[in-house]
């Protein structure tokens, strides 16, 4: 998902054949590719995901699909960004294209970089600078993450939607506002101090398999495939998972009854039993 | 006089000209609303009530889809102008639309938008039907200007917004807990705090634009 895929076997519909510059490949998944463009004028970046129609399938079926997912999707973008939850607007989209050619979304851009490229960097630079007082500094830093992720993530159950694909890929930490940065970082990245790599919001994204639920079960199982996550990448991140956990408890009414529900989930693992 | 802005949108065809101009006070809405009920093709434009706008990227965004669906040959109403009145309800429904954002016999901020879909009409052409046609005063478009015109309570009311950063809510909520909050955002951040009201309502708006009423 992470290093720049081949050059894409499907050429983005119209009205994106006449762009300058043309819009760049950022990722490619199985149901869809996104890429970097912009909105109205060329200062309005954002990011493009487009659903390009499977050749294999039936075209009715293809079609139907096609629809289905990307309204899902906004559907559920717009409903968290109206309820307070941090994630990216959706901006523009077509659900129907000409009809053979698939559909795409345009969603605000996200500046900054996952969760999981910032834990990659702060792991590897903590090992290369073993300077005094860095590793209070990162413990700390951590701790605040660990904290925004439980809140968002407890925002977006507490309004009754499920991520179903909760990694840290999909979470972005966007650096604060030049301004609220009251550092005046003159020379960008190089004089940024080794805490700050940690600062900014999480957003959420890629809600490809988000939907609204309300039950505990999958809220659990939405916390069960992050912790995982942050196992099996980050191991040294995993005993800061307790923060997020305990963030997460108090961030609304349900929460406590779904960290309970956690427990059963960690004993048999993110599938429900076969009976029934 | 301030005179007609023409505009390109990213992705759209290059030779898709998009001309637009904005009047206040303007005297003779009714008959301009006549014309469009008439269906009088010299007044094929879309005249919306610049009251109900919240910025250029709000209307541009409208005439965005408007004119892909006008390229895809899939309008759902009579033509690319009204197209663009409708595309910016949050609804299916076309006449509630061209109601809501469209001209009425009381209209006084009007944005008059057409588009160039035959090479026929010119910058030129439509600039002089409208200094022949409409009375009133004309205004630059902009962000600024589009902002003094616009009645807030009523684009939350249209779009269901009421809740979206509006003081004490979520969005507030969010940021009282939240640990980097520098000491310089409390005092003096009034402008910079309506500015970020606005750009929250806007991308709500798209959002429910884009998605008309499939919730």
């Amino acid at each position: 998902m992470n290093h720049p895929p081949d050059p894409p076997q499907d050429p983005l519909p119209p009205p994106f054949t006449h762009n300058q510059p043309t819009p760049t490949l950022l990722t490619q998944g199985a149901e869809a590719l996104l890429y970097r463009t912009h909105f109205l004028t060329p200062s309005h970046p954002c990011a493009l995901k487009y659903r390009p129609s499977k050749p294999y399938r039936h075209p009715i079926l293809d079609k139907r699909l096609t629809r289905h997912r990307i309204l899902s999707e906004a559907r559920t973008l717009v409903k968290c960004r109206r309820e307070g939850v941090s994630v990216p607007g959706v901006l523009a989209l077509d659900a129907e294209g000409d009809g053979a050619s698939g559909g795409w979304m345009m969603m605000e851009w996200i500046e900054g970089r996952t969760v999981r490229e910032v834990l990659i960097e702060g792991a590897k630079r903590r090992k290369d600078d073993r300077d005094e007082g860095v590793g209070e500094e990162w413990e700390e830093g951590m701790r605040l993450m660990m904290g925004k992720i439980g809140r968002v993530v407890g925002r977006m159950h507490e309004v009754g939607v499920c991520h179903g694909d909760l990694t840290t890929s999909n979470m972005m930490l966007r650096p604060l506002d030049k301004v609220q940065q009251n550092g005046e970082a003159t020379n960008g990245e190089h004089v940024r101090r080794f805490g700050e790599i940690l600062q900014g919001d999480i957003v959420l994204i890629d809600f490809g398999l988000a939907g609204q639920s309300l039950q505990d079960e999958d809220k659990a199982v939405d916390l069960y495939v992050l912790e995982r996550a942050f196992g099996s990448t980050h191991p040294e991140a995993e005993e800061g998972f307790q923060e997020v956990l305990r963030i997460y408890g108090d961030s609304y009414k349900g929460a406590k009854v779904v960290l309970k529900r956690l427990e059963e989930v960690r004993m048999r693992g993110r599938k429900r039993s076969m009976l029934g | 006089m301030t005179p007609l802005q023409t505009f390109h949108l990213a992705h759209l065809p290059p030779d898709l000209a998009i001309h637009v101009a904005l009047y206040t006070d303007v005297q003779n809405a009714p008959i301009l609303r006549d014309q469009l009920l008439q269906g009088n093709p010299d007044f094929e434009y879309a005249l919306i009530e610049a009251s109900v706008i919240l910025s250029t990227t709000h209307v541009l965004a409208a005439v965005f889809r408007a004119a892909n669906d006008h390229l895809y040959a899939r309008l759902k109403s009579r033509n690319v102008h009204s197209e663009i009145v409708f595309s910016l309800g949050a609804n299916n429904n076309i006449a509630q639309s061209l109601r809501t954002f469209g001209i009425t016999s009381t209209t006084t901020n009007l944005l008059v938008i057409k588009l160039s879909t035959d090479p026929g009409i010119t910058a030129l052409t439509v600039s002089e039907h409208l200094s022949t046609s409409i009375q009133g005063t004309q205004v630059d478009f902009n962000d600024a200007t589009l902002t003094n015109m616009a009645d807030i309570a009523k684009v939350r009311k249209l779009y269901k917004l009421g809740g979206v950063e509006e003081d004490g809510s979520k969005g507030k909520r969010r940021r009282k807990d939240g640990t980097e909050e520098g000491s310089g955002l409390i005092d003096g951040a009034s402008i910079k705090d309506s500015e970020r009201v606005r750009k929250e309502l806007e991308v709500a708006i798209l959002g429910l634009m884009a998605l008309k009423g499939v919730v």
